[in-house]
């Protein structure tokens, strides 16, 4: 099964609840995948700065002195944030590509969740419930997230298996379903270039997207390809630095509900997940159609 | 002068007033459980569900010929294998509303999600909105109209029966259909594999007719409608296809 929400707000006096709300949203879907967890929060951006987040399974360990020790490496100024198994640092936006190097060779367990200019992405094994709390996703503050709950059929349950995926800077994607040709299709991607942490199907369909970006398409056209292109069941939903995005396969057998108010734009796999949010009484409901690209920017 | 002596019947206790469940009260199983605890109709004829929110299930299993007013959406399997029960959600329903309905009615006020009326077996199910896709797939002699469209693969396999769509329906209407009867109002984006467009004779009309007042629908007329059905091709096996295999 799995679970999907998502959340785009309009309404800026909302965003200082967004976490709050992509929570009770994806806290409700529990019995859709119990296995894992995982958010993906779009907050504020400072120019010039750049956010890194790192995951560790010793996170004690690897922490520690880490802020020092990358600042020294990449000859930046650096500021690290802890939360329990993940830390988002603070690095220049110029630095993130030596900053990944400098973390690769500084802590090798440590591995990197995402990066971009206002993405933090949290994931980890257990239910919804744990996995918010233990990363505070009640307290932030954003733009538009993004929040899935597991159930695992094609890799491991592990944290890396978790979604969202992200393979591009202030990408991110979830998945409901199961696509049939992403060995294929990472073997492809792999010889342009892209590097690969899993065995994950959904991470061919991220890493599938962002080489559609760099070759230059924008959100819609990959999403638009993608119906094209990968085999298989999906619902997705897409994040990107100002963008939200939804698309299902042709068959479209995986469930999806999108919302529509003045204040917000909301999915949920179902509507379950919507049913708190303020004003849906009187919001646009409706069942994306299959094959249709949905896309809203700020 | 002919007086009639009624006989005194023993005191029953009945409920007219609707039996109120709050779902954000009372758990689900606590409703479905009482649903099912209906031995009489009689003895409580009225029931309402408030505060749904997307639940499963909701009113699934019935078996009395109870009014059930559901205030609100729900979620997979609203009144599934419902037996002479009259349902009605005051919102959408979610995947499966009626699967495998015996006989009643099903009313919808919103949208329905996929598969809507699956395998259900009689009775009447009415979508006041859109049905998306797979609305009456397997259909085994439920009645089924929808105001609005269906999506794609709609009555797939669909056995007995009627739907009947005042709307449009998606692509590969009634793939692989038995013997239901399709009636479709306005525009069908492909057919699937054996079935065809049919002649309207009498006896569909005089049915069509039949439905839409069941449904309560009088503004739009039989006539409007094209039939589909099965070009009953794929009934038995055909030895040019072999090498296919």
């Amino acid at each position: 099964m799995c679970g999907i929400v998502g959340l785009f707000l309009k309404d800026k006096t909302l965003e200082p609840q967004l976490g709050a709300m992509l929570s009770e949203m994806l806290v409700m879907l529990t019995d859709r995948g119990p296995d894992s967890a995982g958010i993906a929060v779009y907050g504020a951006s400072t120019k010039g700065k750049a956010k890194v987040t790192i995951q560790s399974p010793s996170p004690e360990a690897d922490f520690a002195g880490l802020e020092a020790d990358l600042g020294k490496k990449i000859d930046a100024k650096v500021k690290l944030l802890a939360k329990s198994t993940h830390a988002v640092i603070d690095v220049p936006a110029d630095k993130v590509e030596a900053a990944r190097e400098a973390i690769a060779e500084l802590r090798p367990s440590v591995r990197i969740m995402g990066a971009g200019e206002a993405i933090e992405i949290y994931k980890e094994v257990g239910l919804p419930v744990d996995v918010v709390k233990r990363f505070d996703v009640t307290k932030m503050t954003g733009t538009h997230g993004i929040g899935h709950t597991r159930m695992a059929t094609e890799s491991a349950v592990t944290t890396l298996g978790a979604h969202p995926f992200s393979t591009g800077p202030d990408e991110c994607l979830v998945h409901n379903g199961s696509l049939s040709n992403h060995n294929n299709l990472r073997r492809e991607l792999i010889r342009e270039g892209m590097k690969f942490e899993t065995e994950n199907d959904t991470e061919v369909a991220a890493a599938y997207l962002s080489s559609k970006i760099a070759h230059g398409q924008n959100l819609g056209q990959a999403l638009e390809s993608s119906v094209n292109d990968l085999d298989g069941f999906f619902t997705f939903v897409v994040g990107t630095k100002n963008g939200f995005g939804v698309v299902r396969d042709a068959i479209a057998c995986k469930p999806a509900v999108l919302a529509e108010t003045d204040r917000y734009v909301a999915f949920g796999s179902e509507y379950r997940a919507l049913a708190k949010l303020p004003g849906i009484e009187d919001a646009k409901v409706w069942e994306p159609e299959p094959s249709t690209v949905y896309f809203w920017e700020h | 002068m002919n007086v009639t002596t009624l006989a005194k019947s023993p005191q029953r206790e009945v409920n007219y007033a609707p039996r109120v469940f709050d779902l954000d009260a009372a758990p689900l199983r606590e409703l479905n459980l009482a649903l099912h605890q209906v031995t009489d109709a009689s003895d409580e004829p009225s029931w309402e569900v408030i505060n749904p929110k997307g639940s499963h299930a909701v009113a699934a299993g019935v078996a009395q010929p109870i009014a059930v007013e559901v205030r609100g959406s729900v979620g997979y399997y609203c009144g599934g294998m419902n037996d002479k029960a009259s349902i009605t959600v005051h919102g959408s329903a979610g995947p499966g509303v009626g699967e495998n309905m015996m006989s009643g009615q099903i009313t919808v006020k919103g949208d329905a999600s996929q598969y809507a009326g699956a395998t259900g077996r009689g009775g009447l199910l009415v979508i006041e909105g859109n049905a998306s896709s797979r609305c009456g797939i397997s259909m085994k002699g439920i009645d089924i109209v929808v105001r609005g469209n269906v999506g794609h693969m709609s009555a797939f396999m669909a056995q007995s029966g009627n739907l009947v769509v005042l709307g449009d329906a998606g692509d590969a209407l009634g793939d692989s259909i038995y013997e239901a009867r399709l009636f479709v109002r306005g525009s069908v984006k492909s057919l699937g594999a054996d079935c065809i467009k049919k002649e309207m004779r009498p006896e569909h009309i005089a049915k069509l007719k039949e439905l839409l007042d069941r449904a309560g629908i009088t503004d739009v007329k039989p006539e409007e409608f094209t039939r589909y059905g099965s070009a009953r091709t794929l009934y038995n096996f055909n030895i040019d296809n072999a090498d296919a295999y």
